[in-house]
């Protein structure tokens, strides 16, 4: 919210979230009002004074804690250690109140956060179970923390990240100090032969282990690429370091004028600052999505033969045993709906936007969400046989596939590997057999004319683009996780969008009816106590409802307070049929009323809609739902091509039709059925709110609500490519007067290192043009 | 020239100094958390946050 109008809008801000309230309330929320009281209590309201996140960022989520202490290992008798992914961990005051309100315990050892990662670690002396204590902890400060998980883990503990960074400390240290020889040499024209001979085996003392060690990212790189027979930009980055570093020592060997140790050094160096930065905003991407992941990674609640209930991870249950699945819950396995009938919500597994009635006995899809009473259901497969694996491993295949997408920058190496080793050889063979040089000689030329070629501005042409816009589109909620996923995005020409949770919002919306606001307020103070689907979607209504203390859940039926209800047609004492999802309310006195709920339209569809075609591309929907609905949507929304009741299948075969027509189709989804599809197209986008199967499948990930940032991320994308092409021409153009002079033996290691400084500057200044601030932005 | 000697191994050893100090730093897991540490030096030490385990 901008600054004009949070002064316009006579409201006070929560005292824990700073959030909006009405004017007269403290809190927006009970859960404010508890952590308020919690972060008092512990004497930490310092927090208060140095808190930096976002309004409103802190209020807790209403997702029940997930059980943790299965999660805690054992590092020695009776002492725990529990990595915990904190989501909510946003500014620096977050980590203070976290780690001082841990340690504040008795038994804990150390209470760690990484504001990075979102990682805290815990380690304590005493019972496993204590672990439930910390959760409860933290989920009452407003933090929801859920085991850290392999992704998460791969996403934080980045070896090659680190790799990487030393490769630069050293590159960093041997550039400076052979710099610091080289340039005595190339002043010292006084200096004798002897001295300077001196110089060049010092320059070789450092530049050679320097050359060996910060080179390895590059040469195992070129090697695999070899070994595949391709050649990639690698190949021509090693290819020139390790020449040059040949050369030079040719040349201190029979002391000639200079040695190259400072080009090859600090070429290493630059290539690998790019190559950092290039991993660091693509890392954070990375992190961020496996954070939404982990927050999906639940626990299954198994029913025990002797009817108690436990909590163990979903790939523990075996198939035949019985599992509870609360109201609201995402379902992890493929089951069958046991006792009673129930209600369930199939829009991630088949795309259906009204939840479907199930009948004791029939199968559920793992992905289906319960909206309706707390069900017991069996087991049909563990999860790794499950359909969800068996999508998960569909996924594999078609990464493969994509793995094979060559990228513009390959491109220019594929033609400029051999054109350089052409020149270079043919530089060499003139100056030793036509113009009579000595071979050590002739070396020289044809080794400048292979460095002064500039892998350098070649190399960061592409990657500075990218770190550009991967950086502004993180900042807009794009996440890009694949290195070539900007490419992709860049050539496609047809876009084929799902409807349920991608073009609406996939959760039920309110739909304006017979009810007074006053109606609407005390109905959403009853459903605030409840976690039902239909009772938050209410909430959402009216967030600022004040919360009915009396409020008691009764699952399945409704809430009550008093004489007031609020629930099922049932609960509330009506007799009333229909297929809409409904929730009666009657404050005990008066006619009871209905609130009516539809799955809505995203606010900004239509707007993304009409963006996607001014782009010049093709729009077609498929859904799986009724032919009907879709067609309504998309009449709403302006489609003309659509397809409505299309299962997995269907969506995977049309994708595979349009690109046998040669056609590069992008697909948006968000559902389990959407995943094949994704993983099919030439470049895929996971849709706000997506399952994490389909975020795992697409190339970039939405963030937040706006389906605008879609048609922006296309337009940004289309744009780095443009400058990436820009940066490669550049660079091929400063060629074209570079590679004569060090062929004609004009240019000097001092004249090297300016061309390839100053093409590298160009370079990057043009790929900064990248970040110009999207449409969508406030 | 003499001063050479003595100068070149001196600059060489003090780099190799901050080499190795650098070194040392990523190893130990000091840029882990970059921005945790930057919000992390402003925090009072109202209590301690590490116990060694005895």
């Amino acid at each position: 919210m901008s600054v004009i109008g949070r002064i316009a809008i006579p409201t006070a801000a929560c005292a824990h979230c700073g959030g909006t309230v009405a004017a007269d309330a403290r809190y927006c929320c009970a859960g404010c009002e508890a952590a308020h009281g919690l972060v008092e209590g512990l004497g930490l309201d310092a927090f208060y004074r140095r808190r930096s996140a976002a309004d409103g960022a802190l209020r807790p989520d209403a997702a029940p804690p997930v059980p943790l202490a299965a999660a805690a290992v054992a590092e020695a008798p009776g002492l725990w250690r529990l990595d915990l992914m904190v989501s909510g961990l946003r500014c620096g005051a977050c980590v203070w109140l976290v780690e001082q309100a841990l340690a504040a315990e008795p038994d804990m050892l150390a209470a760690r956060a990484a504001l990075t990662t979102r990682r805290l670690t815990l380690r304590w002396r005493g019972e496993r179970e204590r672990a439930e204590d910390f959760a409860t902890l933290l989920d009452r400060l407003g933090f929801r923390a859920v085991p850290f998980t392999p992704a998460c883990l791969r996403a934080a503990e980045d070896a090659e990240t680190r790799s990487l960074t030393r490769a630069l400390g050293i590159a960093a240290f041997g550039a400076m100090n052979v710099m610091l020889v080289s340039v005595a040499v190339w002043v010292g024209d006084d200096m004798g032969t002897e001295t300077r001979g001196f110089m060049h085996w010092l320059a070789a003392l450092i530049g050679l282990p320097t050359i060996a060690l910060a080179g390895l990212p590059f040469y195992r790189s070129a090697l695999a690429a070899l070994r595949a027979r391709r050649t990639n930009m690698d190949v021509a980055i090693s290819l020139g370091v390790l020449a040059t570093a040949a050369m030079s020592l040719s040349e201190a060997w029979r002391n000639g004028p200079f040695t190259w140790f400072d080009g090859a050094t600090t070429l290493l160096a630059l290539l690998l600052a790019g190559r950092l930065l290039d991993r660091t905003a693509r890392g954070r991407a990375g992190r961020a999505v496996a954070e939404l992941l982990a927050l999906q990674d639940g626990m299954v609640r198994r029913l025990m033969p002797d009817g108690r209930a436990e909590d163990v991870p979903a790939g523990t249950v075996r198939p035949g045993e019985r599992i509870l699945l609360a109201a609201g819950e995402r379902l992890r396995l493929d089951a069958v709906l046991e006792d009673a009938p129930g209600l369930f919500d199939l829009a991630a597994t088949t795309g259906e936007s009204l939840p479907q009635p199930v009948a004791p006995g029939a199968a559920v899809m793992a992905g289906a969400v319960n909206m309706g009473a707390p069900a017991v259901l069996r087991v049909t497969a563990a999860a790794a046989e499950g359909s969800l694996a068996a999508t998960a491993r569909l996924l594999e295949q078609a990464a493969a596939a994509r793995g094979r997408f060559v990228t513009l920058a390959d491109k220019a190496a594929r033609l400029y590997v051999p054109t350089v080793l052409v020149v270079a050889a043919g530089t060499f063979l003139g100056w030793w057999l036509g113009a009579g040089l000595g071979w050590q000689a002739a070396l020289v030329p044809a080794v400048a004319a292979l460095i002064v070629t500039c892998p350098c501005g070649l190399a960061i042409a592409v990657p500075a683009v990218q770190v550009v816009t991967v950086g502004a589109l993180f900042r807009r909620g794009v996440l890009v996780t694949s290195p070539t996923a900007l490419e992709r995005l860049a050539g496609i020409d047809h876009v084929v969008l799902d409807k349920t949770g991608t073009l609406t919002c996939g959760r039920p919306c309110l739909l304006p009816g017979d009810w007074t606001p006053e109606d609407l307020s005390a109905a959403a103070g009853l459903a605030r106590g409840s976690r039902h689907p239909l009772a938050r979607a209410l909430l959402a209504a009216c967030p600022e409802a004040p919360l009915r203390r009396d409020a008691v859940e009764h699952p399945g039926q409704g809430m009550a307070a008093g004489a007031a209800r609020l629930g099922s047609a049932r609960f509330c004492g009506v007799a009333a049929k229909g297929d809409t999802p409904v929730l009666w309310f009657t404050d005990g006195s008066s006619e009871p009323v209905a609130f009516r709920f539809a799955d809505a339209l995203r606010p900004d569809a239509r707007a993304a809609v009409e963006a996607l075609r001014s782009l010049g591309l093709a729009v077609e929907m498929l859904s799986g739902d009724a032919p009907a609905t879709v067609a309504r949507v998309a009449a709403e929304l302006g489609i003309e091509a659509w397809e409505g009741g299309a299962i997995p299948e269907a969506k995977r075969a049309r994708i595979a039709e349009l690109r046998a027509a040669g056609r590069h189709p992008l697909m948006v989804g968000d559902g389990i059925n959407d995943a094949g599809a994704l993983a099919l197209a030439h470049a895929a986008v996971a849709a706000p709110g997506a399952q994490d199967l389909a975020q795992v499948a697409a190339d970039l990930a939405l963030r937040g609500e706006a389906l605008l940032a879609l048609p922006e991320a296309i337009r940004a994308a289309r744009r780095a490519q443009a400058l990436a092409r820009q940066n490669i021409a550049f660079s091929l153009a400063y060629n074209l007067v570079a590679v004569p002079a060090a062929v004609a033996g004009l240019v000097t290691p001092l004249g090297a290192a300016a061309v390839m400084a100053s093409s590298s500057i160009a370079v990057i200044l043009n790929a900064l043009r990248a970040e110009r601030p999207g449409r969508w932005m406030r | 020239m003499d001063a050479l000697i003595a100068l070149v191994p001196v600059a060489l050893a003090l780099g190799l100094l901050g080499l190795l100090g650098f070194l040392w730093a990523l190893r130990s897991g000091q840029y882990e958390d970059l921005d945790g540490a930057g919000a992390r030096i402003l925090f009072d030490d109202t209590g301690p946050t590490e116990r060694q385990p005895r």
